[in-house]
């Protein structure tokens, strides 16, 4: 089973949610799919085994072979070629990988080389195995690495993937195939904003879904009247204890030292597993 | 003219409520969300939309049934797995590439225009405001980011206005890259947790790659000192201005629900104040066009 932790709005306590399930259910590979600000290491203390450079494919001009007939440049939609009649211009960040310039180039002067993008991180902490992605500071383009992430995901494993923050494409990569999302949200205006954006784009992709609501008592309960009227269960509340985010500052898991959490969250997780055989 | 952009790796650690009351400070700002797919910041300020653009940042193939032999060729060749076994396409994995069309060998294939959101500029009541709605689902948030600098620009030129206020998106990938490019200066909101570290270090090494000045501002300063005072050395260490400490209050939270920015709701809270002296901060730095060299605040 997959089950991804996502949120719409940062800070709501998606990585809190995923590590602190991870640690209550046995035989877990936690992937962490924010590839942009990765921390459930942080929380998790692993071993770290071994790091894998993550690479893209993007064109390689051979000039001796390019007529600058500009065919390539005019291929490609995200403007990462540029033709002049002397040369050609390429723009990595703005590449795509989709490899239509090289299907376009009538000279065959187009190969594909590989570009780095980032790293994938292997750990362990105890019988829990980790997968994280880090994306190299200045690369714009999240959804390749996610995807090298996700490719280490072993069937036979209960997979707990950590979304990046937002509504757009790396966290729809993330949560794409995943047999049920998680959406971590807070009952305030912002959490419940950002929680709708997340349940029309669930909607879009077809996972089913459910919420958890975090720092619950603080703000109003709008969240809880939304999750009524759309039929939301709401799974999980976690109340706002400044003990829990005492805890989550120095990077230890809340349910590690409150242990009655610990049930808490198998419970969550066997309800996530009725939910989804349903 | 002048643009400043909040941003903070980590979400959540308090960027649209230190944006909000900038604007409220600020005298003669524009204002841009920048946060495109999770825009927060109209929920404070109550922008009145003036006019809306279309925004069409990507294509989408089409399949022609009547002339599809479902060959498989396109799905072949397809890198982003959009395209179904029985031939039809995935609009939300699709990136709008063309390969599919230009390999069909049956021209069965088009790409059409998809519009991914809409951007906007309204009135609020402390200036003008450009920002913009990713319809959910829709990719090209950057490009996105872009339209609302561009119409920010705009304003600011229309208004002689002296600083654009940028709200950025979490994260340090595309659609945050796209707010700081060619800004004067970045503050970075973080928290003292060790994810909020962490994100905060590479924060910093981003608007370093883009050359931006950085500020950094710890919010909910005393959750947590040890790390308070982790990030204060660590950003003395680095030659990076603290431009201030924000305590906890749950007055925030209160000023959010009832759609109020912070200074407007309670403006002689402890955090109001040091939101003003934070501004005041930035403003004579970025007015002055050189960087803040007083570390008295550093504990």
């Amino acid at each position: 089973m997959i089950v991804s932790v996502a949120s719409g709005k940062g800070g709501t306590g998606k990585t809190s949610v995923a590590v602190n399930m991870a640690l209550s259910v046995g035989n877990v590979q936690l992937l962490d799919c924010d590839v942009e600000e990765p921390n459930t290491h942080l929380l998790l203390h692993p071993n770290m085994h071994r790091t894998e450079p993550v690479y893209v494919l993007v064109p390689h001009i051979n000039e001796g072979l390019c007529d600058h007939c500009g065919e390539c440049a005019k291929f490609c939609q995200f403007n990462a070629l540029f033709a002049s009649s002397e040369k050609v211009l390429f723009f990595p960040e703005l590449c795509h990988s989709c490899g239509g310039c090289a299907l376009a180039c009538p000279m065959q002067a187009i190969t594909e080389e590989k570009r780095r993008i980032g790293t994938l991180k292997f750990g362990a902490a105890g019988d829990l195995k980790l997968v994280y992605g880090e994306l190299d500071v200045g690369e714009p383009m999240a959804v390749p690495l996610i995807k090298a992430v996700k490719k280490q995901i072993e069937d036979n494993k209960n997979v707990i993937l950590d979304a990046p923050v937002g509504t757009s494409c790396p966290v729809i990569e993330t949560v794409r195939k995943s047999d049920f999302c998680v959406l971590v949200t807070e009952p305030t205006p912002f959490g419940l904003h950002d929680l709708k954006i997340a349940v029309q784009v669930l909607g879009k992709m077809g996972v089913p879904f459910a919420v958890i609501v975090n720092r619950a008592g603080i703000g109003d309960k709008k969240v809880y009247t939304y999750c009524e009227e759309e039929n939301i269960p709401i799974l999980l509340e976690i109340p706002y204890q400044r003990k829990i985010a005492e805890l989550y500052s120095k990077g230890v898991p809340f349910s590690l030292e409150m242990l009655e959490w610990k049930e808490k969250f198998q419970t969550l997780f066997s309800e996530i597993r009725r939910l989804v055989e349903e | 003219m002048k643009q400043l952009t909040i941003l903070s790796g980590k979400g959540g650690t308090g960027k649209t409520t230190i944006t909000a009351s900038f604007a409220v400070l600020a005298k003669n700002a524009v204002l841009a969300d920048c946060d495109v797919d999770a825009p927060d910041l109209h929920m404070l300020l109550h922008p009145e939309v003036i006019k809306t653009q279309e925004f069409k940042g990507s294509k989408v193939a089409v399949v022609d049934k009547t002339k599809c032999v479902n060959c498989g060729v396109c799905r072949e060749k397809c890198r982003f797995d959009a395209i179904t076994e029985d031939i039809k396409v995935d609009p939300i994995a699709c990136e709008g590439c063309g390969v599919c069309a230009a390999i069909c060998p049956e021209d069965a294939i088009t790409l059409a225009e998809r519009v991914s959101g809409y951007a906007y500029i309204s009135k609020t009541n402390y200036g003008f405001m450009a920002h913009a709605l990713l319809i959910p689902g829709e990719a090209n948030s950057g490009k996105l980011v872009t339209l609302v600098r561009q119409n920010a620009r705009i304003l600011s030129e229309k208004e002689n206005s002296d600083l654009i206020i940028i709200d950025g998106p979490p994260g340090i990938g595309c659609p945050l890259i796209a707010s700081v490019t060619g800004i004067d200066a970045g503050l970075v909101v973080t928290e003292p947790t060790m994810s909020g570290i962490h994100d905060l270090k590479r924060a910093l090494r981003l608007l370093e790659h883009f050359n931006v000045t950085p500020f950094v501002c710890v919010n909910m300063y005393d959750i947590n000192r040890d790390n308070t005072k982790k990030i204060m050395h660590f950003c003395k260490e680095s030659n990076i201005e603290i431009a201030g400490r924000i305590p906890f209050n749950p007055k925030v939270t209160e000023a959010m629900v009832n759609g109020k920015t912070i200074i407007d709701y309670s403006p002689e809270s402890d955090v109001a104040k040091e939101i003003e002296v934070i501004w005041k901060k930035l403003y004579s730095s970025l007015s002055l066009g050189k960087s803040f060299k007083n570390h008295d605040r550093i504990a």
